[in-house]
């Protein structure tokens, strides 16, 4: 079961996942942070990803959906943290190109 | 090279199993005594091909997923099938970034990922009979 945690700071989201982030787990998370965005204005989307043991390709699209929701709405997107795999299936995908990965 | 060790499951077409599958190969995976990255690029490679099952082959409806695992002395030998749609086009399957299914998010990074983490992938397919994949992965001696 992958644990999805929201801290709201203004107009800056921080969403903590916990646990293994595959296409099982995505729409759950897909969801949780749409409806954050409709429900109050965001200028940036932080994605901590300290605590996702596993991630494969499905996590690329969530990202990067969730990325193309924020450039729309004028705001950004930043994933912090990322394991030392996670980190290798995100350096695949280009994403590093689209935003900050610290 | 003879095999030393060969296993085989079946399972539903159901996004659950994504998880089962990539723990039961990686359990079977150990015998070899294997380094955690390359543990974690076996899981990773196989989640991408039983999703790709679940997905597109079975498009979200009932169907069997088979899972055989090999193991040779210094590698493991994974084939994955379902007996679903097929891919029409394998070639253009295989590009970076192309998806079928843009609507429901998908990267289009499945085949790039079981490519680079795994030492081969071989895709046999037929539109309408189904897919089969085959992919090999050597361990490093310690
Ligand atoms: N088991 C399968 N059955 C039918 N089509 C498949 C299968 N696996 C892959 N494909 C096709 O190959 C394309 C590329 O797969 P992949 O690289 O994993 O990207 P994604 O899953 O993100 O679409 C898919 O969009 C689909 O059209
Ligand atoms: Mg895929």
């Amino acid at each position: 079961m992958l644990e999805i945690t929201l801290k709201r700071q203004n107009r800056v989201l921080t969403v903590y996942l916990k646990g293994e982030l595959d296409h099982h787990a995505v729409s759950k998370v897909k969801e949780t942070i749409d409806l954050q965005l409709v429900k109050m204005p965001l200028s940036q989307l932080i994605l901590d990803m300290s605590a996702v043991s596993f991630m494969d390709s499905s996590g690329i699209g969530l990202i990067v959906g969730r990325y193309n929701k924020m450039k729309c709405l004028g705001g950004s997107m930043k994933i912090k943290n990322p394991g030392l795999n996670i980190l290798k299936v995100l350096k695949m995908s280009g994403l590093s190109k689209l935003m900050e990965i610290s | 090279m003879q095999p030393i060790n060969r296993m085989k499951i079946e399972f539903e077409s159901k996004s659950v199993n994504e998880s089962f599958a990539r723990i039961v190969a990686a359990a079977f995976a150990s015998q070899l005594d294997p380094t955690i990255e390359e543990l974690a690029d076996l899981k990773t490679a196989v989640s991408e091909a039983v999703t790709n099952a679940i997905i597109h082959g079975y498009e979200q409806q009932e169907g069997l997923i088979f899972m055989e695992c090999i193991l040779y002395e210094d590698s493991i030998t994974v084939k994955i099938t379902d007996h679903g749609v097929g891919i029409e086009d394998i070639e253009k399957a295989r590009i970076p970034a192309f998806t079928s299914k843009p609507e429901l998010e998908r990267s289009g990074m499945g085949f790039s990922i079981m490519e680079s983490f795994m030492d081969s992938l071989f895709i046999a397919s037929e539109k309408g009979a189904g897919t089969k994949i085959t992919m090999t992965k050597k361990f490093s001696k310690r």
